[in-house]
């Protein structure tokens, strides 16, 4: 179990980045960069990721970034991976750091390519559930019911299941996670980096102006997602699942949080039809009763 | 690419810094203050701070570095000790 403790004071991504204030994705770089420390190569396609890294000649980050055309993060992650392996470079982890958008969309093709090969990086989605540097347009990972500036009504489709699409690929490992639990999530990293192969997680990335809620908020909106059942934390490995963090506590209905909860946090959500939250919320618990039985619960 | 004279590729190649986007202090519209006198130590609002602008000293205590603090609010909220408070700014 990763602590507090065990995290290094160093940063390894500094202050005065170009990230909203209150950016979950921020706060999760921080993190993930503190578990690989200073022998990493990050890749990042275009999305907030990239914008929030300024301008040439700075850069937040003390490890170096190499960043692609939106659609091509697994693509140049494996030819890093197969540059390093030609030049006998050993002990440098790399890793793709995506949204969703580059993730679920335009980048499924490279991601399910080198996923394919089991290319030996870790490839992490940020998802904040839109495309939100460009003026949060609708992705495939945006949840139903949610307006975007695509879907000014609310979106019609269901958030589509990523990490289930990374499992169908049988890596040496899948895991979801969510920024308001970084403890979790280091542990999550820290996994990864010990494997070889494709590793990937899925992380719930909370956007205080994509969402649309106060940026002191950032955790309270993450937990609530995870509580009211919304998102569930788990890892898959050896054709195992397994819930982490608070998830583990959440398979009884009665234990969740009521979905309404989560919704009414967000501006994103407002004046959403009672209908649709009820509909929403059948589709919290079914997700639910599918990973009671791949659990074998 | 320019090739120079050395025969290698010239890359535009950022340099770590802080500040690599400004002092983003100035965006701030609430200023976060510590009560030292409450401070348990226990390092959340260091863990949770989305910049990286809570900094640690070896006896554990914790401030804020305001030239790159946004304002954020997070560090007041997970705070388990309440001693945190956001100030109006200006
Ligand atoms: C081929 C291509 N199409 C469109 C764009 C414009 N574009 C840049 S980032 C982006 C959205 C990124 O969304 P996501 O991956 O979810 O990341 P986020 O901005 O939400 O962090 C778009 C549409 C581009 N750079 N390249
Ligand atoms: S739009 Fe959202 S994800 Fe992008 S930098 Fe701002 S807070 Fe972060
Ligand atoms: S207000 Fe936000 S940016 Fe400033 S110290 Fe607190 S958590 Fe960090
Ligand atoms: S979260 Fe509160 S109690 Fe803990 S170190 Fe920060 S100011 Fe002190
Ligand atoms: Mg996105």
């Amino acid at each position: 179990m990763i602590t507090l403790k065990d995290l290094p004071v160093e940063e390894y991504y500094l202050p005065g980045n170009a990230a909203c204030s209150g950016c979950a994705s921020a706060l999760s770089t921080r993190i993930a960069l503190k578990i690989l420390g200073p022998k990493t190569i990050v890749v990042i396609p275009a999305c907030c990721a990239s914008v929030i890294q300024g301008y040439y000649p700075k850069s937040p980050s003390k490890v170096p970034i190499m960043n692609t055309a939106f659609a091509a993060t697994a693509a140049t992650a494996s030819g890093i991976v197969a540059g390093l392996e030609v030049k006998g470079r050993k002990g440098i982890t790399v890793m793709g750091w995506a949204g969703d958008g580059g993730t679920a969309d335009i980048g499924i093709q490279a991601l399910s390519g080198a996923a394919e090969r089991n290319e030996d990086f870790i490839y992490i989605c940020y998802d904040n559930e839109a495309y939100m540097n460009t003026g949060t347009q609708s992705s495939s990972a945006t949840p139903r019911g949610a307006k975007t500036t695509t879907a000014v009504m609310g979106k019609g489709e269901r958030k589509k299941d990523v990490p289930e699409i990374m499992i169908a690929h049988d890596l040496p490992y899948v895991a979801t996670a969510c920024a308001a639990y970084p403890l979790d999530f280091a542990e999550k990293v820290s996994k990864a980096m010990k494997l070889k192969g494709l590793k990937y997680i899925h992380l719930l990335s909370p956007c205080p102006p994509g969402w649309r809620f106060p940026t002191e908020k950032m955790v309270e909106v993450g937990k609530a997602a995870v509580m009211t059942g919304a998102w569930i934390l788990y890892e898959w490995e050896g054709g195992k699942y397994t819930l982490t963090g608070p998830s583990k506590g959440l398979i009884d209905k009665a234990k969740r949080r009521p979905l309404k909860e989560y919704l009414a946090m967000q501006g994103r959500f407002s004046k959403i039809p009672e209908a649709e939250v009820e509909a929403l919320q059948r589709d919290v618990d079914s997700k639910w009763e599918a990973m009671k039985k791949k659990l074998g619960a | 690419m320019n090739k120079a004279k050395t025969g290698r590729a010239k890359v535009a190649l950022s340099k770590p810094s802080e500040g690599a986007s400004g002092l983003t202090g100035l965006w701030r519209l609430r200023r976060p203050v510590i009560d030292p006198a409450k401070c348990t130590k226990c390092h959340l609002c260091w863990l949770y701070c989305p910049e990286g602008a809570i900094a640690r000293g070896a006896d554990g205590a914790v401030w804020m570095i305001y030239e790159y603090c946004k304002g954020c609010g997070i560090c007041s909220e997970v705070c388990p000790s309440k001693s945190i408070s956001l100030v109006k700014e200006g």
